[in-house]
């Protein structure tokens, strides 16, 4: 079988390009820098290409669907886990509560 | 054994699509290029991207590919253009 | 996008365009960003003023930097050819350290005009050029340029003659590149500083050339 992973994408057809300019909002700044810090030293609890190979492994609808830094946060939360920082329960029960204090009820 | 690529080489790109974490881009498997830049050891990102030290470093090559060649004819470049890749000598076999 | 888009700009634009940085949270992933934060603060992960310093330090890597960089490449062949050889060591004047990445500078000419992509994820030389335009880590741009440049490149409002060669060069592995634009005509008499106000963010890419001078005589 010809694997081809979903972000290897060179010289397949696509549309003209947006050439619009865009701020990175301050959800966007934060995840690129947590996901900075957690990467260099002295931590270096990933490398980047474990950052690469879990966006590739999202599932491809997700993948195809989410925002750029949307993959990042995903890729972020899967390496806290599987990295042993940070567990599904806890990421879980912590999500619950914020959006309980922050959503419009 | 990794001595055997210089610059000037002419290398093919190993035509193979295993599973995995790769950097070889798709498009370039399989296709005939040319050596024109060594840039040393690099730990290897295939062994990187599952938590592993990435240890033997490859060597690192820029290999330089025809447009007309590697598209078969069917893109927007003129003649003479060109594109290149990095490439990790374990993709790499002479022509 | 308009030029006069302020809050009572245009028509056709809803309110939260100009506002994104203080809207409220709607989204999963953002709500999981706030999560994913509080959580690493209260456990002494990370700490907040940490995440502050690392986003400020962000910005202040931004194109004029680079612009810095490829001005004195112009008046200074020696310079550029020490920039050429060996980019990680020669930025190193300008207060740029990279560990681990080979920083790369090629340089355009009427003969050979590069333009960077990469075709893999998003790779970009965020040490020299800040963070990447959404157009860079577009799948719009990173499928075609590889394939179709000079259509591309027309996007961009740039057209090269069929004698240039246009080398699109793909960043696979662990090189960031920096391209050195053609240095416009009419530019000798020019000071560094006023030379860097002609380098764009795009012409370090590759996707454009130098602007021109005002007032070139042509």
């Amino acid at each position: 079988m010809k694997n081809r992973l979903i972000s290897d994408i060179g010289g397949l057809p696509e549309g003209p390009l947006d050439l619009s300019e865009h701020e990175p909002t301050m959800t966007e700044r934060r995840i690129d820098a947590m996901m900075m810090l957690l990467r260099a030293k002295p931590r270096s609890f990933w490398a980047s290409d474990e950052n690469r190979r879990t966006i590739e492994s999202l599932e491809p609808e997700t993948y195809k669907k989410a925002e750029y830094y949307e993959k990042w946060v995903l890729a972020m939360k899967e390496l806290l886990i599987e990295k042993a920082i940070l567990t599904e329960a806890e990421i879980e029960s912590k999500l619950k509560e914020v959006r309980s204090r922050m959503e419009p009820s | 054994m990794s001595d055997q690529f210089k610059v000037g080489s002419k290398v093919r790109i190993t035509n193979a699509y295993p599973p995995g974490h790769i950097r070889t881009p798709f498009f370039l498997r399989g296709k005939e290029g040319l050596i024109i830049r060594h840039f040393g050891k690099y730990p290897n990102p295939e062994r990187l991207a599952y938590g592993l030290n990435g240890l033997p470093k490859l060597n690192l090559y820029q290999v330089l590919f025809d447009m007309e060649t590697t598209w078969r004819g069917d893109g927007s470049f003129a003649a003479k253009d060109t594109l290149t890749a990095d490439i990790y000598e374990t993709w790499l076999e002479l022509v | 996008m308009t030029e006069n888009s302020g809050p009572h700009g245009g028509h056709d634009h809803s309110h939260n365009d100009f506002q994104p940085d203080i809207k409220e949270p709607t989204e999963n992933w953002e709500f999981l960003e706030i999560a994913l934060r509080e959580l690493l603060v209260d456990k002494g992960v990370l700490s907040a003023r940490e995440i502050q310093d690392e986003i400020e330090a962000w910005e202040k890597k931004s194109p004029e930097k680079g612009a810095e960089i490829v001005a004195k490449a112009w008046v200074d062949e020696e310079f550029k050819v020490r920039l050429l050889e060996d980019a990680n060591q020669t930025i190193r004047e300008f207060g740029i350290e990279v560990e681990v990445l080979k920083m790369v500078a090629l340089e355009n000419t009427p003969e050979l005009h590069h333009v960077v992509v990469c075709t893999l994820c998003s790779c970009y030389p965020r040490p020299i050029l800040g963070v990447p335009p959404l157009w860079y880590k577009s799948k719009q741009y990173r499928s075609r340029v590889i394939r179709e440049p000079r259509a591309v490149l027309q996007e961009f409002g740039t057209k090269l003659s069929d004698d240039t060669e246009i080398r699109v060069v793909d960043s696979t592995a662990d090189c960031r590149y920096l391209v050195i634009p053609t240095r416009p005509v009419g530019t000798e008499k020019m000071t560094e500083t006023e030379l860097a106000k002609l380098i764009t963010r795009d012409s370090m890419i590759g996707t454009a050339q130098a602007r021109d001078p005002i007032g070139k005589r042509s």
